[in-house]
């Protein structure tokens, strides 16, 4: 119960301001078809580096919570996801917003958002403190192997070919080496005078996640969205609770399941809310309603997509491992600030790291709150034109990566880096391994080589790197990641080629 | 070959160059101690970057849409007015009214009313000026970032 005592922090004049506007922000930024929560987070690092570290990871937190949350506004109300993980939303959410009871709708979805979220909240207060003393038992080799494990893990389950997944992992690897190393302070892959320092992750981060979005906004041209308005006519919310309270199994199915695929890292939002929304659908009574503007399909999408953001951080919290993108780029924010996540985390930061965890909680509930008050303002915004979006976008972006350092460099890195991503993204690479890559590279190099010290002085490297309980368990998980990829992959090529077959 | 299949071979071709620049540099460069993890990471590069290459020449890979002439004629204009701002504009011009300029630049160029829609500069001109005062008062204001301020603003 160590955190009830972190709860005052949460509390904090500047600290509640920051979490009801990153709450506020990411409901709207949420609602905003094209602008995904990872890249949200992402453009908000810059802002945190002005802050204290717990103040940054607060502000980060609220956002990441009602980024997902938010998508269900224009889910709901445009049938155009915020998010991925909203996807299954839309399918009953719209159409009980055509039918004229989108209040209720979104009465439905916050709230079961809510109850998803805060269970979500309570399994990573619950579980992080035994993973993290476990991985007290870390040295140099669990360190690399835990590294590489993250690059592995998200490069294979995260992509849809695990070839191209895990060659984007070796690019972010590889992009971490450049820059002067930092034992010997030899120059290394540096062919511009940009690259001196090295990639800073911020500058990458909102590059990788914001230009590929900016570039795909211009990709659709001049087409004007096309988006039907609908009017919300007013729902009293003591029957939207009444409801929730008669939708206990689509509630429970939704939270289980979110909080499982949570914690697999790699899985994300997407498949927990669509999952959820399958198994819900088989064990109503009225699964012949799913489809046509049913409350239970929202209730278990929306609670199942927000109980996988609590867990998504335990792999994050304790062993360095993101459960998402999302959380990549969170890992990519604590970095920056000199926290280390793992057992280092809740034993020499526990005030930050228990502070945004509660805060994180109570964020839940204000989502709730601003969300069923705010959601027909933020679908407002969420219709504002493409274009605007695109060149807000590329502005902040700029503005974002040159305000970290000052430096031209970082914000010639950005666009460099992003126009590639966009570009990669249409072979079928994607940014989030390349993330980790790019933020893992580092904590893996300098492990590897105080692990190859150690290892020189001992045994040797094979006997350092390759032998103990914990090493043999990394390195099965690392290969087992690969293995499993690599048959779901096989499969997916032979359903295909099937159907091609079948016409 | 179709399309598809020669975009994935040349992307392919792409990545598989860069990887073997990254061993052959890795495995050349002096001196090794400082090359020792790039040596590992680059061993494994090349190795799937060949995996991916085959795959490609093989028709294998279908993960991808590739990229459309259609495509690439929309985002011409928006990236050319990217690389522009970001790589002479920003620091030629100042943050700030370079900025200004970029939004409407972009703004303009993917709206879909007409660009001789009288209304439709006026509302833009307004869009603009206000995106740019809350970047100021964010930026200037309350992060205090120096930004270059070129040969204006």
């Amino acid at each position: 119960m160590e955190f009830l005592a972190y709860f005052g922090g949460v509390f904090e004049p500047l600290s509640l301001l920051l979490l009801i506007g990153g709450t506020v922000g990411g409901l709207i930024l949420g609602a905003t078809p094209g602008l995904s929560p990872t890249m949200a987070v992402a453009l908000l690092i810059p802002f945190t580096f002005h802050l204290s570290p717990t103040q940054g990871l607060i502000l980060l937190g609220a956002a990441y919570t009602s980024t997902v949350a938010g998508g269900a506004v224009s889910a709901i109300l445009l049938k155009i996801p915020g998010a991925p993980a909203n996807i299954a939303t839309s399918l009953d959410g719209n159409a009980m917003a055509k039918n004229g009871e989108g209040a209720r709708a979104l009465h439905l979805s916050f709230l079961s958002s809510g109850i998803g979220g805060v269970t979500g909240v309570m399994l990573l207060i619950f579980l992080t403190p035994v993973l993290a003393s476990w991985a007290l038992e870390f040295g140099p080799s669990e360190l690399f192997w835990i590294s590489i494990l993250g690059v592995t893990v998200i490069g294979s389950l995260d992509s849809k070919s695990f070839v191209k997944g895990l060659l984007s992992g070796c690019i972010g690897l590889w992009l971490s080496t450049i820059g002067y190393d930092d034992n010997l302070g030899v120059p290394r892959f540096i062919f511009s005078d940009s690259l001196t320092g090295g990639i800073n992750i911020i500058a990458a981060l909102i590059g990788l996640f914001a230009i590929p979005q900016v570039l795909d906004m211009f990709s659709k041209g001049r087409q004007s969205r096309d988006i039907e308005q609908i009017e919300v006519p007013k729902h009293p919310i003591s029957k939207s609770v009444g409801e929730l309270r008669r939708s206990g199994r689509a509630l429970s199915i939704g939270t289980i399941i979110g909080s499982i695929i949570g914690l697999i890292p790699g899985v994300g939002g997407q498949i927990a809310g669509l999952v959820a929304y399958d198994q819900s659908r088989k064990f109503s009574s009225q699964r012949e309603k799913f489809g046509t503007g049913h409350g239970e399909g929202v209730i278990a999408a929306e609670s199942a997509n927000n109980a996988m953001v609590g867990p998504s951080l335990v792999p994050l919290l304790t062993l360095s491992i993101p459960g998402s993108p999302t959380a990549a780029v969170l890992l990519g924010g604590l970095l920056i600030h000199g926290i280390f996540p793992g057992s280092d985390l809740f034993e020499k930061h526990p005030d930050v790291a228990w502070t945004f965890i509660n805060s994180m909680l109570i964020g839940q509930i204000l989502m709730v709150i601003f969300g069923i008050y705010t959601a027909a303002w933020a679908a407002r915004i969420a219709r504002a034109p493409m274009p605007i979006m695109a060149a807000a976008v590329m502005v902040l972006a700029l503005f974002g990566s040159y305000s970290v350092q000052q430096s031209m460099g970082d914000v010639y890195i950005m666009l460099s880096l992003g126009i590639g991503m966009y570009f990669l993204e249409k072979f079928g690479f994607s940014a989030a391994p390349l993330v980790l890559g790019l933020i893992l590279g580092p904590i893996a190099e300098a492990n590897f080589i105080q692990g190859s010290l150690i290892a020189n002085a001992q045994n040797g490297p094979f006997e350092y790197f390759m032998t103990g309980t914990l090493n043999v368990l990394l390195i099965t998980l690392v290969v087992v990641s690969i293995a499993y990829s690599f048959w779901s992959n096989m499969i997916q090529g032979r359903t295909s080629t099937l159907a091609e077959e079948a016409g | 070959m179709d399309t598809s299949r020669l975009q994935h071979t040349f992307a392919a071709v792409f990545i598989f160059v860069i990887a073997v620049v990254v061993a052959w540099i890795s495995f050349y460069q002096e001196p090794a101690d400082a090359f020792l993890f790039p040596r590992l990471i680059s061993v494994f590069f090349a190795g799937l970057a060949a995996w991916n290459l085959v795959r490609a020449v093989a028709g294998m890979a279908k993960v991808g849409d590739g990229m459309s002439a259609d495509t690439f004629l929309k985002i011409l204009p928006g990236l050319v007015i990217a690389f522009v701002y970001v790589f002479f504009a920003a620091r030629f011009l100042g943050f700030y009214l370079s900025s200004w300029v970029t939004f409407l630049l972009l703004y303009t160029l993917y709206d879909p009313l007409s660009p001789v829609n009288v209304q439709g500069w006026v509302k833009r001109i307004i869009v603009t000026t206000c995106f740019m005062v809350v970047m100021y008062g964010l930026f200037a204001l309350l992060l205090k970032v120096q930004t270059p301020r070129g040969i204006w603003f």
